[in-house]
């Protein structure tokens, strides 16, 4: 199987997909000419003309609504945040419109669009570009969010997303942008909620996504050092989610720790150890353990960025405390 | 080209339904029937009349929270529009948008929205979507004077004239947004002229004559649907009303309210239909057939059943996925 870089794996997906169906098209800043701030979109300008990969304005609302109004009236839109950070500027559009527009209008208008953009920090790059904020929008009822961490779940998730029939926002990451994963020749599809072990073991349950899933792989390799075995799960889609995946590997390990680059308080980590204990109260050994940033403002200098966020070392510790 | 006689009678009848069932939710509004945010179209009749009878059924409209008239005027039915404002299942969303959120894609009414200048971009994105696919049609957004003060106003009349798509902004500029005069929330308030930043024709329009709202959208959609780009209209009026149910109005003087009623678009059609010839029983018969569709719509409501509790998580998501 050939290996590809995830940006490469993104690219492909849309590749095909605008090849696929002339519905398609994406619209965002740099999209066209550039070929994407991280190359995502490299070369499709080229191939499917400016009006179908169409450079726009820095409007990060103008973008969304736009999108959304184009998915109203029977376009499927992939409308390109350059990063998660300038997303929130399209607040008001993706939570106002997009999330509500189905319910609110009985069913009558439905949009199918997704919203790409990439999140997360590690590089120095301070408070106002080093968001991971997927928790805001799993608390928005109306819609869908998938976190994909590898090569081979991005292109074949991205690809379900651009033929769903519900708006998504498709987050990706920075810094998995370079990372490598096999990816089949062939054409394949993921279905959305569909969480996926991406380790076994029995002693305890780590579940982690986007970046986090490779610092979780990174610790279970230490923990095995220790003669800890731990499993890995990944829920690839944050919404739907596969509770039945992370349910059944807990209820086996009876353990868990919930890694995720997002703040802790109210985040996404909380939301899961209070499904764990709601279901597996009586199963469980341990308190659910948390691994997430530190509730501040993502700081500038390096040290201080690697305090503030988590990564393999910290979600070690965690699995220490309740395994010793 | 002069607005023929059955037109002009067209235009009478849509404006004395709209005062007419405004009137009606006011009333059913007093006794309860009513929650919520409902904002009245009364002495803003001419716009949304004047405006839409110039476009073709296929046109997509795309309105804000004061949406009725819009609605009416693309004729859905009184019955689904008043039941919606009941909160019936009968109603034109099923009873989960109420006055705010109607919405009938099959008559290419687009919504209403609640958010001051949040369906520019939508209108903008209708409209992309007819460019790309080479249709003969155009997009009319309306907003109020607030709107011009916002944001994405400015992005979406920037990538309109960016792109030249088939958009009319019509402008329902009653002065105040909200209960702040245009004059303290706006630099600049000759709100036509803002388009000219983006190098969009702009006109201003008496929004109290129906007829000239008419005249004038006709050329402009002309223009616009000949492939020109988009054009802004400012369409000055006034609401007779507060803002919404339950806003008294005291930041405005009588004299003013009293100096915008006697240009009501009503009276003004009715006596120019009667200088044409026009025998006025025929404005009583047309006078009672709406009070008879409002009270049928309002009886219509009234016996209609609500919402279902299954209702509350349907159409949330159009694909379930088993989770």
């Amino acid at each position: 199987m050939p290996e590809l870089r995830y940006f490469e794996a993104v690219n492909q997906a849309l590749q095909e997909e605008l090849a696929r169906d002339e519905r398609v098209f994406i619209l965002g800043e740099d999209v066209g000419l550039a070929g994407g701030t991280f190359r995502v979109t490299d070369g499709l300008m080229a191939e499917f003309g400016s009006r179908r990969v169409r450079d726009t304005p820095i409007a990060e609302a103008a973008i969304v609504g736009i999108a959304i109004g184009a998915a109203m009236s029977g376009m499927r839109p992939i409308a390109e945040l350059m990063t998660m950070n300038f997303g929130i500027v399209a607040m008001d559009q993706i939570v106002n419109h997009a999330s509500k527009m189905h319910y609110m209008f009985g069913g009558q208008v439905t949009l199918p669009l997704v919203i790409r953009a990439p999140g997360g920090g590690w590089t120095q790059k301070a408070a106002q570009h080093s968001h991971c904020i997927e928790s805001w929008f799993v608390n928005t009822p109306g819609i869908r969010v998938v976190i994909p961490s590898t090569p081979y779940d991005v292109k074949g998730l991205l690809k379900t997303c651009i033929r769903s029939e519900d708006p998504i926002l498709f987050i990706e990451h920075e810094m998995l942008y370079s990372t490598r994963g096999e990816v089949p020749e062939e054409e394949y599809l993921l279905p959305l909620g569909v969480a996926e072990v991406k380790r076994p073991g029995r002693d305890v349950t780590i579940v982690a996504w986007s970046k986090m899933l490779h610092e979780a792989l990174k610790a279970a390799e230490l923990l095995a050092n220790e003669g800890i075995e731990a499993e890995v799960v990944d829920p690839r889609t944050l919404d739907p989610l596969d509770m039945d995946t992370i349910l059944g590997s807990v209820l086996r390990t009876r353990r868990a720790v919930i890694a995720e680059e997002g703040w802790r308080n109210v985040g996404m980590g909380a939301e899961l150890a209070a499904r764990l204990q709601e279901h597996l109260f009586y199963d469980l050994e341990a308190p659910v353990q948390r691994v997430a940033a530190a509730d501040v403002p993502t700081p500038y200098a390096r040290n201080l960025e690697r305090l503030a966020l988590p990564n393999a070392q910290r979600i070690v510790e965690a699995v220490l405390k309740i395994t010793l | 080209m002069p607005v023929p006689l059955a037109d002009q009678l067209q235009l009478y009848r849509n404006m004395a339904l709209i005062r007419r069932f405004e009137e009606g939710v006011a009333e059913a509004y007093a006794e309860g029937f009513i929650g919520g945010f409902t904002h009245l179209y009364i002495g803003q009749e001419a716009v949304a009349t004047g405006a839409i009878s110039a476009i073709n059924h296929d046109d997509y409209v795309i309105g804000t929270y004061r949406d009725h008239a819009h609605a009416l005027v693309r004729e859905i039915s009184p019955r689904a529009l008043m039941a919606e404002l009941y909160g019936r299942v009968t109603g034109v969303c099923k009873g989960k948008g109420g006055s705010m959120h109607f919405c009938d894609p099959e008559r290419y009414f687009m919504g209403g929205y609640a958010i001051v200048g949040g369906n520019l971009p939508l209108a903008v994105g209708l409209a992309l979507s007819i460019q790309m696919r080479n249709e003969d049609r155009v997009v009319m957004a309306f907003l109020g004077d607030g709107a011009s003060n916002q944001g994405v106003f400015h992005e979406s009349l920037n990538m309109a004239k960016l792109w030249e798509l088939p958009v009319i902004f019509v402008v329902e500029n009653n002065f105040y947004g909200i209960a702040t005069d245009v004059r303290i929330s706006s630099a600049f308030n000759e709100i036509h002229r803002k388009a000219q930043g983006y190098g969009m024709p702009g006109h201003v329009v008496n929004g109290m004559d129906v007829i000239a709202v008419r005249e004038e959208c006709e050329e402009v959609v002309k223009y616009v649907r000949h492939g020109s780009g988009p054009v802004l209209i400012e369409a000055r009026c006034y609401r007779y009303q507060g803002h919404s149910m339950t806003d008294p109005g005291r930041y405005r003087s009588q004299a003013e309210a009293d100096l915008w009623r006697k240009r009501d678009p009503i009276p003004r059609l009715a006596k120019q239909l009667v200088q044409q010839g026009l025998d006025a029983s025929r404005l009583d018969a047309i006078q009672r057939e709406v009070n008879e569709a409002v009270q049928d719509a309002m009886r219509f409501a009234e016996s209609s059943p609500e919402p279902p509790d299954e209702a509350l998580y349907e159409d949330v998501y159009v694909e379930s996925y088993g989770a």
